[in-house]
């Protein structure tokens, strides 16, 4: 086994661990955990970015995501004060059911979508590198105008959450 | 052991992303239940980014880009939509919030 390959086991344990966390925490039903540990399953998967050559992707998942997205997470959470909300209990017979179908789900998928069909055989060695320079040229010319009303998306949210965030909503 | 390839990538995109559908079926909690769908979000994330890679495309990386910005925007319009209701309702837990079930 290649150092590559050790680093891929390694990250995709880390991300499925920290998921599994952010999802169901034995220890703690408070929200602010699941936050660090969406935070941390976030890293990982920047580094399975970063095994993938994508590192301009993996820098703007860890600015976007860990940075913003995270922090915005935890403004509102400690703006919500949700402390209350721990003492509730889950409902038994709605959370296995949940899990039942889902990992129905997820056999379906792994199983026999992916493992069954093998996507990946017979394709040539990968050489596609996602360095900043050749994603902002294939952004700039080839992607111009979803770039543009990505931008114009952008500025309707941040109005809409202006208007959302005014005392008296009409 | 097989060399780690596409399918191993998408074996992690999907499990992640069934734990994500998981915790939004189970928990209660409507920031909790963001967050797992963030994890969602992701797991398409690290798909497209696997298929990019292995196809020798860079598309897909420009569409895991333009995911991640419109994820931000949600995330943005989606907390100030729970902080407004949380005003009115002072709670932010789905089982009090059936007003519109029949």
């Amino acid at each position: 086994m290649s150092a590559g390959e050790g680093f891929f086991y390694f990250f995709a344990f880390l991300t499925l661990i920290f998921g599994a966390l952010v999802v169901y925490n034995p220890f703690s039903r408070n929200p602010v955990t699941s936050a660090m540990f969406l935070v941390l399953t976030i890293l990982s998967l920047a580094g399975l970015f970063v095994l993938l050559n994508a590192f301009f992707l993996a820098a703007i998942q860890v600015l976007v995501y860990a940075g913003a997205v995270i922090v915005l997470f935890l403004f509102v959470i400690m703006l919500l004060d949700i402390k209350a909300e721990e003492r509730r209990k889950i409902r038994v017979v709605g959370a296995v059911a949940g899990f039942v179908a889902v990992a129905a789900i997820a056999w379906m998928i792994v199983g026999r979508l992916i493992w069954g069909t093998r996507p990946g055989s017979g394709l040539p060695a990968p050489t596609v590198i996602g360095s900043t320079s050749e994603l902002g040229t294939i952004l700039f010319q080839k992607f111009l105008l979803p770039f543009e009303i990505l931008s114009l998306l952008l500025l309707v949210a941040m109005v809409g959450v202006i208007l959302l965030s005014k005392k008296d909503l009409k | 052991m097989i060399k780690v390839g596409l399918e191993h990538y998408l074996t992690v995109s999907a499990l992640l992303f069934c734990l994500g559908l998981f915790g939004v079926i189970a928990r209660r909690n409507l920031l909790v239940i963001y967050m797992c769908l963030e994890l969602m979000l992701n797991a398409a994330n690290l798909a497209f980014v696997a298929f990019s890679r292995f196809n020798n495309e860079l598309n897909g990386q420009v569409m895991v880009f333009f995911i991640v910005t419109v994820a931000a925007a949600e995330v943005a319009v989606g907390l100030a939509l729970i902080v407004a209701l949380y005003r009115k309702r002072q709670t932010a837990h789905v089982e009090d919030l059936t007003s519109m079930k029949l």
